[in-house]
């Protein structure tokens, strides 16, 4: 069997019956769950082999959730473009980088190194998805008049520009109408209360969870598992739920009538506008929504780490999230879920555990510091010591793996995994009117 | 392409919005005033870079009857439906759609008026499902609100017009007999079965005028025949016809009137019967080359 039938029967063709998967459990939902277990299985026995403890276990699985979840957010936001509306937004970086500073400015405190607004966070995070989509309406009202692809060129170059409109000085600090502001400049921005902080204390606060997770912290505390290890799990899984509101969200937006006219200006813009659509303007509510959902994936995302620096937001982070949609299937959001856990796990933490356990069980001896020394090993046969230097750089190899797997993916499945779907646009089901007497015509022949 | 082709577009929209609130829209099955044509067309003229592909075109077409729009390669039969239908900005001249004046009015507002077209080649929409491509058709439909098919309340009477939209689009896949097809990938279908498809997502829209461009080319006989039924048919109930067409029998078989395009201009219109003695039609195009 090829990789691509089993793949087709494992993930689920058109037939009535399902996935092996779904047939056991019955939904997208037990697909992800079960994936999601799967890693989680793969790297808790990485983790034994590298003599993880229970702390480095579960803490490990707390850092892979949260990299599922943020790389999910951003995924299915650029699905609504892409997947849906055939936008070709290659400046996804950009967009969540609006989203968190504008977070950071409003909510920062006004006496913190660079001064903010002192807002409370969720003014900022109302501020930021705003500006993310203010500035997404900007930079679509010229690109959507004309052909796809400048949209990709105006998308990126819009990325860049704000990345290093966050890098100049000239905005490092600023006043207006009396009050100090600032985006740091090379220094980044940081913000006290960040969305990890806030939420936590929130949750806390509410005295039935409070107590809960009180409770769950101790037990955790009693088996070896440090407190700010509870926290990440905890923060995980917010994540988790919204990664849940936004699929509930752009499934709602797919499954409607709009959805069904986005759909159609990716297949044929023309069509639409000739059965009587104003294209542009929902070409510009769908980039809208997209952009405002990436810079809230952004705030939760970068913006929990309390600190930002435009080296946060490289063009990168964006192709990052491009391969997460290619490998789940542009047009699946179920599919930008399942690409967002595999991207994180198998080719972004992956790489790292790989090397760990290669370092600690082949006895690779000490790397050279150098690309030079490490070639000039190979010359007197050491290939050890070049594998030494390989596993040192796992950051470059990554990029490296990263773009095998697309030339794969692009000879192999170009779909994805699940791009194959058929997954209609509409809000109900669209089999035939029962009050019909169906069976009389028709039939199934082909 | 232009600034000001846009800019001039925009300013006639706007105009004509004011227009259709003091006339209110017309709505094709009954014209008070019987002198209005559906569709005319004045001193139309498109010329790119130095070819004037459309030169000073005046026709009008009759409501609720097939019109036919013919003319040897080149003629300007699709850049006169790509200018009536809005793709394009005339250079010159006007395009009035019951009696209002629609000149470079958007592809959508036009399709909005309720004049509707179909491509020369079909454009089915490949990756949605016939159904899906039926259901895209109809005007004005709640749900296109993003809210409004967000909003857990207002949802509710989205699903509602949805089920309406859907039996609309049975019954309507049913009346072409492609409803077999319906739960199929609008890119599997067969070259006929689109255009087919075109004609029925087209009808979706209630359209009061359709231009069919070259509906049966890539046809086989019996398909052509069944989808003229579906035409004449479709006259019967009051519907209104503009057809480009490259057969000639076919066009003088069945339209009460033919226009005949040649290099731009309108060389001739009239019955079949006249056009088809016409000696200047004869000459140019049904003889061929004359020199």
């Amino acid at each position: 069997m090829s990789v691509r039938e089993y793949l087709d029967r494992f993930l689920g063709d058109e037939s009535e019956t399902g996935t092996p998967i779904q047939r056991i459990v019955g939904s997208d939902a037990a697909l992800v769950v079960g994936l999601l277990l799967a890693v989680y299985v793969v790297f808790i026995a990485i983790g034994t082999v590298l003599g993880y403890g229970i702390n480095g276990q579960v803490n490990a699985l707390a850092r892979l959730t949260f990299l599922t979840a943020v790389y999910a957010l951003a995924v299915l936001a650029l699905n609504l473009h892409w997947g849906y509306t055939g936008l070709f937004n290659i400046g996804v970086a950009g967009f969540m980088a609006v989203g968190t500073y504008t977070m950071m400015m409003v909510s920062a405190a006004p006496d913190a190194r660079v001064p903010g607004l002192g807002l409370p966070l969720w003014v900022g995070i109302l501020a930021g998805m705003a500006a993310a989509a203010f500035i997404g309406l900007i930079a679509a009202l010229p690109a959507l008049r004309l052909r796809a692809d400048y949209l990709a060129i105006v998308t990126i170059a819009f990325s860049e520009i704000i990345r290093i409109s966050y890098l100049s000085s000239t905005l490092q600090s600023f006043t207006i109408a009396g009050t100090e502001l600032g985006t740091g400049g090379g220094g980044g921005i940081g913000i006290q209360n960040d969305p990890d902080t806030v939420i936590l204390e929130t949750l806390n606060a509410i005295p039935g969870i409070g107590s809960v997770i009180g409770g769950i912290t101790s037990v955790a505390q009693n088996a070896g598992v440090q407190p700010s290890v509870v926290n990440n799990w905890l923060y995980a899984i917010v994540l988790l739920v919204f990664v849940v509101a936004f699929y509930w969200l752009l499934a709602r937006i797919g499954n409607s009538p709009f959805g069904r006219v986005l759909k159609a200006i990716r297949e044929d813009e023309d069509v639409a506008r000739a059965l009587g659509k104003n294209t542009n303007l929902f070409k510009i509510k769908s980039f809208m929504v997209g952009c405002a959902l990436m810079g809230l994936a952004g705030i939760l995302w970068q913006g929990s780490l309390g600190f930002v620096n435009p080296n946060t937001f490289l063009p990168q982070v964006t192709f990052f999230i491009w391969i997460a949609l290619i490998i789940g299937g542009a047009g699946s959001n179920t599919g930008s879920v399942v690409g967002a856990a595999l991207f994180a796990a198998v080719l972004f933490e992956g790489p790292r555990y790989v090397a760990n356990v290669a370092s600690q069980t082949l006895e690779l001896g000490s790397s050279p510091s150098t690309f030079a020394g490490a070639v000039g090993a190979l010359f007197d046969l050491e290939v050890a010591t070049f594998f030494a230097y390989a596993l040192n750089n796992i950051a470059s190899l990554r990029l490296i793996l990263v773009g095998l797997v697309l030339i794969w993916l692009m000879q192999n499945r170009p779909e994805g995994l699940l791009g194959h779907r058929k997954e209609t646009a509409s809000s109900i089901p669209l089999g035939r009117p029962t009050r019909d007497s169906a069976v009389t015509d028709g039939g199934e022949e082909q | 392409m232009s600034d000001t082709a846009d800019t001039a577009s925009a300013t006639s929209r706007d105009a004509d919005t004011v227009d259709a609130d003091e006339t209110g829209t017309p709505d094709g099955t009954v014209t008070n005033e019987e002198t209005t044509p559906p569709l005319k067309v004045q001193n139309l003229r498109k010329t790119f870079g130095g070819i004037t592909a459309v030169d000073d075109t005046s026709f009008e077409i009759e409501e609720g009857k097939i019109t036919g729009l013919i003319g040897p390669n080149g003629a300007g039969k699709s850049t006169t439906f790509n200018l009536i239908t809005g793709f394009l900005s005339p250079d010159s001249g006007t395009v009035e759609l019951y009696g209002q004046d629609i000149t470079g009015m958007r592809p959508y507002k036009i399709a909005d008026r309720g004049m509707v077209r179909t491509f020369q080649i079909a454009r089915e929409l490949s990756d949605m499902t016939v159904l899906e491509n039926m259901m895209l058709a109809p005007k004005h439909q709640r749900g296109e609100a993003l809210w409004r098919s967000v909003v857990p309340g207002t949802r509710a009477q989205v699903m509602e017009d949805e089920q309406d939209v859907l039996e609309r689009a049975w019954e309507m896949l049913d009346f072409f007999d492609i409803d077999h097809l319906a739960d199929e990938y609008a890119g599997n279908l067969s070259g006929g079965q689109r255009k087919l498809l075109e004609m029925a997502r087209a009808l979706m829209t209630d359209p009061d005028i359709l231009l069919l461009d070259e509906p049966f080319a890539g046809v086989n006989p019996s398909l052509e025949e069944k989808l003229l039924e579906h035409i004449r048919e479709l006259r019967e109930q009051g519907y209104t016809f503009l057809l480009v067409e490259h057969d000639i029998d076919l066009i003088m078989e069945n339209c009460s009137r033919v226009l005949v395009l040649h290099q731009g201009k309108l060389l001739a219109e009239g019955p079949p019967e006249a056009i088809k003695s016409d000696e200047r039609v004869i000459e140019a195009y049904l003889g061929g080359e004359v020199e």
